[in-house]
């Protein structure tokens, strides 16, 4: 197993802050919006997301959650490991808002597909948004793209793009693993 | 994740504590869905699971029923009240011409000890037992638990006093294999004639103060007594039986702590605990039936997991 550095920590930040304009340019003060991480990984990318907004673009009250697709997911019963649950914490009402998804990395575009049913369950938003760090190009098995990228990838089946975060890796990176198993 | 080690669900005495662990994690899931707007996952929607009541049920059933449902679960339902068991029928005939309509799971609650036991190794569905006789009631001992854990943060270390009508009891046995399997002190307090005899040998103390019991104890789960089961007199009179094993209001405040009280129902109110106790903070019963949609959602989610295609 081999792997390439595909984002240093000093690009990561530069590419947040890009995405965190684009939300601004699109969502203003944000008061009609709110900020979904998608389990388990997405949480991180959204939570400094919402920290930079509030502590750097000064943009007060950021709504930031974070939805488990677990129960919702098409592989039930599908693969060899048993899907592990996260948690879900929503604690605003999503009807009638802006949503954002965020995910670090978007592959078949599976778990946004997932994701669009399990919102279901809170509400009925005004209209869904999808923030991905990397898009993996040509890679996509739903019509589903992003309305925000960070960086599109090129990739084939047996790699793997894998994200680290500071607050649970110890850096940020964005790596490409060759022969993933 | 890790998956649990069993593909039934027979009883306690077949799980290890870490399948306990598993289904109290996935339980958290469940209940946080059963308290959204939507309280509905997707995610058996292609699973059938036959609920079989060959004894009567209320609440257990419902329950079943609501779990499967809210996992999106195809669900029918059987009692042996309307069924062909009547004509003469055995139980691997009954189940296995249900199993043969493509049925995926079976939740089957009988009056003989051993039953889904039996079942399990007869037939090629997962099995989920819901009371067999005076044997196992592995839900009901799992939910209990769940409750105790969140009331009290934990299961391991406490003391819990089982009450009541022990010798008939499935609830007793399938709780005192979860308790002691999850690191609990265990008592159990009621007339001598309804300790089954040598149950010390489980591991568990044995009083027959209910006041010593209750000043012992952190929470006690107040059993009722099951006339419909008993051939014999265990006791005097249901007055005598309240005077002695009997909580009340009063009891409880006299206590130097405020333990908890559960009761798996259905409660006769008066005869094993009092109205007021029934209905005060102290009593967790409702919140008992709440997490018992949500344990029994894991349950059915785990072992569903492992059915493959």
């Amino acid at each position: 197993m081999s792997q390439k550095v595909l984002l240093n920590a000093k690009e990561v930040n530069i590419i947040l802050h890009r995405l965190a304009c684009q939300l601004i340019e699109n969502h203003k003060d944000f008061s009609n919006t709110v900020l979904i991480g998608i389990q388990p990984r997405g949480k991180f990318l959204a939570k400094r997301l919402a920290v930079m907004l509030e502590n750097e673009y000064k943009v007060k009250n950021v709504r930031l959650g974070h939805l488990d697709i677990t129960f919702f997911r098409d592989d039930f019963r599908r693969g060899d490991k048993p899907l592990e649950a996260n948690t879900t914490e929503i604690n605003f009402l999503v009807e009638d808002k802006k949503i954002v998804f965020i995910d670090d990395v978007l592959y078949t575009g599976r778990s946004i597909r997932a994701a669009l049913t399990a919102i279901q369950s809170f509400g009925r938003p005004h209209e869904i948004e999808l923030l991905t760090l990397i898009d993996r190009r040509f890679s996509r098995h739903l019509p589903i793209q992003p309305n925000y990228r960070g960086r599109q990838v090129d990739a084939i089946n047996d790699e793997r793009v894998k994200v680290n975060w500071v607050e649970n890796d110890g850096e940020d990176a964005v790596y490409l693993v060759e022969n993933y198993e | 994740m890790s998956e649990l080690s069993v593909n039934h669900l027979l009883g306690i005495k077949y799980l290890k504590e870490k399948d306990i662990e598993l289904i109290f994690e996935t339980a958290d899931h469940f209940k946080e869905v059963i308290n959204r707007p939507i309280k509905k996952v997707p995610s058996l929607r292609d699973i059938t699971i036959a609920n079989l009541f060959f004894e009567n049920s209320t609440r257990t059933k419902l329950s079943f029923e609501l779990a499967e449902k809210r996992l999106s679960a195809d669900v029918i339902n059987f009692s042996a009240s309307q069924s062909s068991v009547k004509k003469g029928e055995t139980l691997i005939d009954t189940v296995d011409n249900i199993l043969a309509m493509k049925v995926d799971m079976v939740v089957m609650r009988h009056p003989n000890p051993g039953a889904s036991v039996f079942l399990s190794q007869h037939v090629g569905a997962s099995i989920i037992n819901a009371g067999d006789g005076a044997h196992e009631h592995p839900t009901q001992a799992l939910l209990d638990s769940y409750s105790i854990r969140e009331r009290l943060g934990g299961v391991t270390g406490k003391n819990i006093v089982i009450v009541g009508d022990i010798l008939h009891s499935r609830v007793a046995l399938s709780n005192i294999y979860a308790l002691k399997l999850q690191g609990a002190n265990v008592m159990v307090c009621g007339p001598k004639t309804l300790l089954p005899k040598h149950i010390e040998k489980l591991g568990v103390k044995v009083e027959t103060n209910l006041r010593k019991a209750l000043n012992w104890c952190d929470v006690a789960n107040m059993l009722r007594v099951q006339n419909e089961r008993m051939e014999i007199s265990y006791f005097p009179s249901t007055r005598e039986y309240t005077q002695q094993f009997g909580v009340n209001k009063a009891m409880l405040d006299s206590l130097d702590k405020e333990i908890t009280i559960m009761h798996p129902g259905p409660i006769n109110r008066g005869v094993e605990i009092t109205s007021d106790v029934a209905d005060s903070k102290q009593a967790i019963i409702l919140d008992q039936v709440q997490n018992g949609v949500a344990v029994r959602m894991a349950v059915i989610y785990l072992l569903a997991s492992k059915i493959k295609q």
